[in-house]
């Protein structure tokens, strides 16, 4: 209804009635009246018509109402309210990084950071092998030693950890991850080539004070973490985070006297002590954290108290400890916001001894890293700087069967980093580094982002960078240990192993824009990034007998095109859809090949739906992916005999994930799980499974799942 | 210490008192609603030659600046704010200026300034 002028009441048709937060709406009749479904949840009814106040109602039962609207002089401004999505690609950065936030964490229930890139279409997680349950992740068609992985911006898979690193950090330690395609920031070293990933972990100010989760899923694994977090002082917390993961049940589905998954036993232990102090502008973190982890697979009857390097049964051990401690200090001047002081300090020993069958690995690496940054301004804030320093030392002591492997390694290295943002339009980062390196060399190290906004919602990005690294080429490719294949190191002179450094150049641009589909938010993304490498060193597994690592000779390229859509269907209802496509060529002794089980085409799905609730208990929470991989190449066998030889190609795989959970109240939820619904399984994939110790025995032939369809159930309890 | 510390200050601003302060900070009250507002309002403020830092608090409408008494002044950041249509302390925008306001920063509108609530 509306009142006019002479204050006589007349019916106002076509004005939007509706339940605030829901889609369940009407419009007013010609008389200017209306009906509703109600529901208990629905609190606030919106009454609204252009040129009119906007009126909210409260109503508390199911009734009839007269209201009348009073007349606004001008157009009420649209107010838009949304849902944080737990996915987001910023609009503002010139450099293209997506946020994953804990709610999406949560879509991968289990277990660490290596299954938290589940339902992210951009990071690609697959097994490296069939009997260690490593999950490897790559992004940009390059396996994760060419990712620069962070946790808190300190550089934390790499070396020694980085074949199974990313599984001793436990998921529910995870604040956020932020992805960055295109190498990142100069500020975190020169090491990083396709891109850079960094955790966020959870601090003892700002998370749960009680915090517990425990899983429990039908293929024989249970997890259990807990976090305590105490405030001490008004600057002063502190947490004590535990993991505990156990697979003690053997289960072998295909039968083919091995394994599905590797036993395991972690245990994790996290202390975190955080200092706050705002008036004097202080904040600093003391981080200490130690990990035991214990793998035992191979043949289901080895026992490796009688079995260990035995030559009937094949097993395998894989042993590690790690004890890290890490400092962070800040200071952001109380008086010149724009001027801070950022110093980083840390400090890993990490310990891995391991046998797999007859070949045995061990590894020791002691790192530090210390890092000093400095930010200001030039003129005013839309001209910032950083600058600083970086001094790290790695002393790595392998054994590899028989042969001992030292090295040292030490760099001293600075940079600078400029960014300007005129505040509208434009946001630009461009950075150089020099480095001293003992085994490297002196070396440059350029980067630059750039986003322009050329309308609305939209970032177009450029980036190019930079990278070079001396390559792990035992620890990074430790799935080569559970073959049969003779390892040939073939020396070129140079410092590690006797072979060059990796050095590759990384070019991108990416389009991201928003808009509105069906009166629904959506957005697509359009990546196209491509690495080219100046020298790598090539693993070629081409020859079934050998393993060989060689500089490159030739060319060596990755190329990535990734188109990405989401849509928001309806309220709390979102789709996700990405088709990704790989061009990753090198140049081995046998020819130019795609690289060894990387699929050219992928596509990846998900759909994930929230019932809404205003206190936030009751509610529910139902999530899907779906992933299909195009047919993968299998490096060559065609030397082996027939029985041991592989097509040229794998099939195509799909594999669906689906999650329920249920939040029964801000302290209590509980989740359960489906992973590969479908029972999508790779038949074989140990080669000459039959003969462990023959010349053709083979687990790296991995392109699916092993193990079939799982069902998995979790709890979470908190306490604020 | 603190009092060799204040001794040295009061000694330094008494010798330095004819050259100005290169990080004078200040803050004025500008009136807005909406983070566009914050955007305009500090994208005038840093504009001004001279002006280092420049943060608009949305709910408290305050202006917090740093900026170089050499190169300019209290009253030319205000000025140039004033622009851009936003009513500061010590100016009034012009009508025109204000005209030019995106509807939802209307921040002399009532409704609008309920809206933002």
């Amino acid at each position: 209804m509306e009142q006019n002028s002479k204050n006589v009441r007349v019916p106002l048709p076509g004005a939007n009635v509706f339940w605030l937060n829901t889609n369940v709406g009407a419009m007013t009749s010609d008389d200017g009246s209306f009906k509703l479904p109600y529901d208990i949840a629905y609190k606030k009814l919106i009454i609204s018509y252009i040129g009119f106040r906007t009126d909210t109602l409260l109503i508390e039962t199911p009734k009839s109402i007269f209201h009348v609207l009073e007349t606004s002089d001008d157009l009420g401004e649209v107010t838009i309210s949304t849902r944080k999505k737990s996915t987001a690609t910023s609009y503002l950065s010139s450099q293209n990084i997506t946020t994953i936030s804990s709610t999406e964490l949560l879509k991968a229930a289990c277990c660490n950071l290596s299954e938290s890139f589940e339902t992210n279409p951009s990071i690609d997680v697959n097994f490296t092998d069939a009997i260690s349950g490593t999950k490897q992740i790559k992004m940009l068609g390059l396996t994760s030693p060419y990712i620069l992985i962070t946790t808190e911006n300190i550089p934390s898979i790499r070396g020694a950890s980085q074949a199974y690193g990313l599984s001793f950090i436990p998921g529910t330690w995870v604040e956020s991850i932020q992805i960055t395609k295109g190498a990142g920031s100069v500020v975190n070293g020169f090491e990083s080539i396709a891109g850079q990933i960094n955790a966020e972990l959870v601090k003892p100010s700002t998370d749960n004070r009680v915090f517990v989760n425990a899983y429990g899923s039908l293929n024989g694994r249970t997890e259990l973490n807990t976090h305590f977090n105490t405030q001490i002082s008004d600057k002063w917390s502190t947490g004590l985070y535990l993991h505990a993961d156990n697979r003690s049940q053997k289960f072998d589905r295909n039968n083919d006297s091995f394994l599905d998954m590797p036993l395991i036993n972690q245990i994790n232990v996290m202390n975190r002590w955080q200092y706050t102090n705002l008036q004097k502008g202080l904040i600093s973190f003391l981080n200490m954290r130690y990990v035991k982890d214990e793998k035992q697979a191979g043949q289901l009857s080895f026992d490796p108290k009688t079995d260990r390097l035995s030559n009937t049964v094949w097993g395998s051990e894989i042993n590690t400890r790690r004890f890290e401690v890490s400092g962070k200090f800040g200071y952001v001047n109380p008086d010149i916001p724009y001027q801070s002081l950022g110093l980083q300090i840390a400090y890993s020993d990490h310990e891995q001894a391991s046998y797999f069958g007859l070949n045995v690995y061990d590894i020791r690496h002691k790192s530090m890293y210390s890092s000093l940054v400095y930010n200001s301004i030039i003129s005013d804030t839309r001209h910032k700087i950083k600058t600083g320093l970086n001094v790290t030392y790695d002393q790595y002591n392998e054994l590899v069967n028989s042969l001992i492997y030292d090295r040292k390694e030490r760099s001293v290295g600075g940079f600078f980093e400029y960014n300007f943002d005129n505040l509208d339009n434009v946001n630009l980062t461009a950075g150089i580094r020099l480095d001293h390196h003992n085994l490297l060399g002196t070396f440059l190290t350029p980067r630059l982002h750039a986003r322009y906004t050329p309308w609305e919602k939209s970032a177009l990005r450029v980036s190019f960078s930079r990278g070079i690294r001396a390559a792990n080429i035992f620890t990074e490719n430790q799935k080569l240990f559970a073959t049969s294949r003779q390892i040939n190191v073939q020396s070129s002179g140079g410092s590690i192993y006797g072979l060059d450094p990796e050095i590759a150049w990384n070019y991108g641009v990416s389009l991201s824009q928003g808009f509105n589909m069906f009166g629904r938010k959506a957005d697509f993304t359009l990546d196209y990034y491509t690495t080219n490498f100046e020298n790598q060193v090539v693993v070629d597994y081409e020859n079934p007998y050998e393993v060989n690592f060689y500089n490159l000779k030739g060319e060596s390229y990755a190329n990535s095109f990734q188109a990405e859509f989401s849509l928001n269907l309806m309220n709390y209802l979102n789709f996700k859809t990405a088709y990704k496509f790989y061009d990753v060529k090198t140049q081995y002794e046998s020819g130019i090949l795609n690289k060894p089980l990387t699929s050219q085409h992928r596509y990846f799905a998900n759909l994930s739906y929230e019932s809404y609730s205003e206190k936030g208990d009751g509610v529910w929470k139902f999530d899907a992916t779906f992933n299909w991989l195009g047919k993968q190449r299998f490096s060559s066998t065609e030397i082996s005999p027939q029985a041991y030889q592989l097509s040229k190609y794998s099939p195509s795989i799909s594999t669906l994930n689906l999650q329920v959970t249920k939040v029964f109240s801000e302290v209590f939820e509980i989740y359960l799980g489906a992973e590969n619904i479908t029972n999508v399984t790779q038949k074989s994939p140990i080669l000459s499974s039959e003969n462990p110790f023959g010349s053709n025995f083979d687990t790296t032939f991995v392109y699916g799942p092993i193990f079939g369809s799982t069902y998995y159930t979790g709890l979470r309890y908190k306490l604020n | 210490m603190k009092t060799i510390l204040i001794t040295l200050t009061i000694l330094f601003t008494g010798a330095l008192s004819y050259s100005q302060n290169k990080n004078a900070k200040a803050s004025i009250e500008v009136d807005g609603v909406c983070m566009m507002c914050k955007k305009r309002i500090e994208k005038a403020s840093l504009k001004t030659k001279g002006v280092k830092y420049a943060s608009w608090n949305v709910d408290t409408h305050e202006l917090k600046l740093i900026f170089d008494e050499n190169k300019t002044s209290l009253n030319l950041i205000a000025s140039n704010v004033t622009d851009v249509g936003h009513d500061t302390q010590s100016f009034i925008a012009s009508k025109e200026a204000y005209e030019s306001l995106d509807p939802c920063c209307k921040y002399r509108d009532e409704a609008v300034v309920e809206d933002h609530k």
